[in-house]
């Protein structure tokens, strides 16, 4: 039972890191332009297709670069590709389609429903150009599965779980102690008055997107690695899960998304675990309404008043 | 002027509309109800590729004999996503807007099952290639199915795990939301029971729609210590469960169904499928006769070995044709048409398919053998052993 138990929890951590990593794309986004950014979980499976194209190249499976190289160095080019593409395809989504609408002064709620259309836009736009037909993701690196007594662990989950924790202690120092981390926070708090205090607002905004997108091509990477099968609509569930565990952990803040997405993961493994496994989502769902009956703005959030 | 106008307009507008009524005639216009997007897009070009091959052959020759007259074969491909509730949408325009004289398909029970309905409520004959939920045709006299059911291939299933694993304790994982992995688990479930006793299914655990970790059910079930996994479910899903029980240290055998079987199983699955088993409906390596003569054919035209969807929608499509040609001659009334079509496919006592010989029931069901088969080293089906009724 016992060995069960911690079996339980190691898959909740890696269940709970794509979680948080998602959840922390979401936070950054709304934390600054109080947007919720419905296409997150969208830049996720776009990411999770730069990443298979990139690995696919340098694994020499096209005949254009018949050039193999290493599974590790493969590995970390593409890593670094991906989430520099991965980026870009956010801020594009900023540029094209976000921006305008801030600078005609639209309405919060416009935003979304734009960012909604997005998501689709891109799971068809990828549904059209590659076809319905489910790629799978190269083996990059050798599994190699870790036998501690009963408890089974992959190199790839401790590097999942690894990743997402350094990502938070990357975000949070961006946030908390850099210049352009308070530059993001005073936005946040007044973004008619930070312009007047010279501070460039959209090249702000740009370097949060950059930093939410690249973190979704970084999530969708991990996440094609550890379930290899890629299809145009991977990110919408567990994009969707990925918000509820941000609102969950009080959006807007780096610590909640983080904690967030780990009690999401670990509410639905443990329910599984301990009840029967029809009942997962009914159950999981139920403990987080709870949760935000009893703390309305999240585990981290504060009350905000608005002004008017 | 106007009027000269007017009456122009009129001309063209009936010629427009006689020209398609007087081609209707010599075409017979039939439905397919397939997956060409969505959860299983690989099952609904098998079928498409395994008719538009009749079609050719068909339309090659001048087209389908019935009675003294020739007609051509038109298909036409509506797209279910599978979907349930687009297999509704999709049978009801193949009916209402195409007027097909018959629909084939959906493929999968999940879509199978409702879409059955409407056109069991419409009078149009449908004929399911693969379902094998014993719902679909179940009180439907207009539906009828080219597989084999459900409760006919949980005991092949519970037979053969007992024999060639020797297992006494079994464990299953099935897709809550789909009528087919749920219906094959719990008729899995009761024969096992019945034939190891009570508890012998050690674990019973499902996954909700679009999953993609299965770590906490699967560590469920290997702390129950079951002799095997039973995996009532797509062939997508296989690929990724079995990947993530190798991951948490499950090194024994899995015993799949009938939905392990498309041709993208591999490529999705890789070596960790290689060695399992499943139940199915022909053995594509190692085939004779006619079955070969598809197979090869097929294989040449599209370049993989056709899965048992494309040979079960080519046995679907042929049976619908021998209906029509049963059936004498086409009066251009589409209600009375499909009524003849209908009483011609249930007068269809015996039929040799190339996923082998059929017999129907009075629920529209063939009566026909089940193959299990093991994934070779080359990632092939081959024949282990024929379970007949």
């Amino acid at each position: 039972m016992l060995q069960t138990f911690v079996q339980n929890i190691l898959n909740a951590l890696q269940w709970g890191s794509f979680y948080s990593l998602i959840a922390l794309g979401y936070t950054l986004v709304y934390g600054v332009l109080l947007l919720i950014n419905f296409a997150h979980g969208d830049v996720v499976m776009v990411g999770a297709y730069i990443a298979f194209f990139i690995a696919s190249l340098l694994l020499g499976h096209y005949s254009f670069f018949p050039h193999a190289l290493p599974g590790g160095v493969a590995l970390v080019l593409t890593i670094i590709l991906t989430m520099i593409l991965t980026a870009a395809v956010g801020v594009s989504l900023e540029r094209i389609a976000y921006r305008p609408l801030r600078r005609k002064g639209a309405h919060r709620l416009y935003v979304v429903i734009t960012a909604l259309m997005c998501g689709l836009i891109l799971e068809n736009g990828n549904l059209a150009l590659l076809g319905a037909s489910r790629k799978k993701f190269p083996e990059m690196v050798d599994k190699v599965v870790y036998n501690l007594g009963p408890i089974s662990v992959t190199n790839l989950k401790i590097a999942v779980i690894l990743a997402a924790l350094l990502v938070f202690i990357l975000l949070q120092f961006i946030v908390t102690r850099t210049k352009i981390g308070m530059a993001m926070r005073a936005i946040s708090y007044d973004k008619f008055a930070v312009p007047l205090m010279g501070i460039p607002i959209d090249t702000v905004i740009v370097f949060t997107f950059i930093l939410g997108s690249s973190m979704a091509g970084l999530a969708g990477i991990l996440f094609a690695l550890s379930y290899p099968i890629l299809d145009p609509y991977m990110g919408l569930s567990i994009g969707w899960k990925a918000f509820i565990a941000a609102v969950v952990g009080g959006i807007g803040d780096i610590r909640g998304a983080f904690a967030g997405g780990f009690i999401l993961g670990f509410v639905e493994i443990m329910v599984v675990a301990f009840f029967p496994s029809s009942y997962r989502d009914l159950f999981s769902f139920t403990i987080l309404l709870l949760i935000l009956t009893i703390r309305p703005t999240g585990l981290f959030g504060v009350p905000k008043t608005t002004k008017i | 002027m106007k009027k000269i106008f007017s009456a122009f307009l009129f001309l063209l507008l009936t010629l427009a509309l006689a020209v398609p009524g007087l081609a209707k005639s010599k075409i017979i216009r039939i439905g397919f109800n397939i997956p060409l997007t969505g959860e299983i897009p690989k099952v609904g070009e098998s079928s498409k590729y395994a008719a538009e091959m009749l079609k050719a052959d068909i339309n090659g020759k001048g087209g389908l004999q019935v009675g003294s007259e020739k007609y051509l074969l038109e298909f036409i491909y509506e797209d279910n996503e599978s979907k349930a509730e687009s297999a509704v949408a999709v049978a009801q325009k193949l009916i209402d807007r195409n007027k097909v004289l018959a629909i084939i398909g959906p493929n999968s029970s999940k879509q199978a099952v409702p879409a059955g309905e409407i056109a069991d409520m419409n009078q149009t004959p449908m004929i399911s290639p693969w379902s094998t939920n014993p719902d679909t045709t179940k009180d439907r006299p207009w539906v009828f199915r080219a597989a084999f059911l459900d409760p006919f291939q949980g005991p092949v299933a519970v037979d053969f795990a007992m024999e060639q694993f020797k297992a006494h304790k079994a464990a299953v994982l099935y897709a809550l939301a789909n009528d087919y992995s749920k219906g094959l688990a719990e008729i899995f479930k009761n024969d096992w029971e019945k034939k190891n006793g009570k508890g012998s299914v050690v674990a019973f655990e499902s996954y909700g729609d679009k999953d993609q970790d299965f770590s906490a059910q699967l560590t469920t079930i290997i702390a129950a210590k079951p002799d095997f996994i039973f995996l009532p479910n797509n062939y997508n899903e296989v690929a990724l469960i079995v990947k993530q029980a190798h991951d948490l240290g499950w090194k024994g055998p899995f015993m799949g169904s009938d939905a392990w079987g498309s041709a993208e199983l591999m490529t999705l699955c890789g070596k960790d499928c290689i060695g399992q088993y499943f139940s199915t409906h022909y053995a594509a390596a190692g085939a004779t006769g006619a079955t070969k003569e598809f197979i090869d054919r097929y294989q040449a035209k599209y370049g993989y070995v056709p899965d048992d969807v494309a040979a079960l929608t080519w046995d679907a499509t042929r049976l619908v044709l021998q209906a029509i040609q049963d059936a004498g001659k086409l009066t251009g009334n589409v209600r009375k048409d499909r009524k003849a079509i209908r009483d011609a496919m249930a007068n269809i006592k015996s039929f040799a398919g190339i996923t082998g010989n059929m017999k129907f029931d009075d629920q529209g069901d063939p009566i026909k053998c089940a193959v299990v088969v093991r994934i070779n080293d080359k990632g092939e089906f081959v024949f282990t052993k024929s379970v007949c009724p």
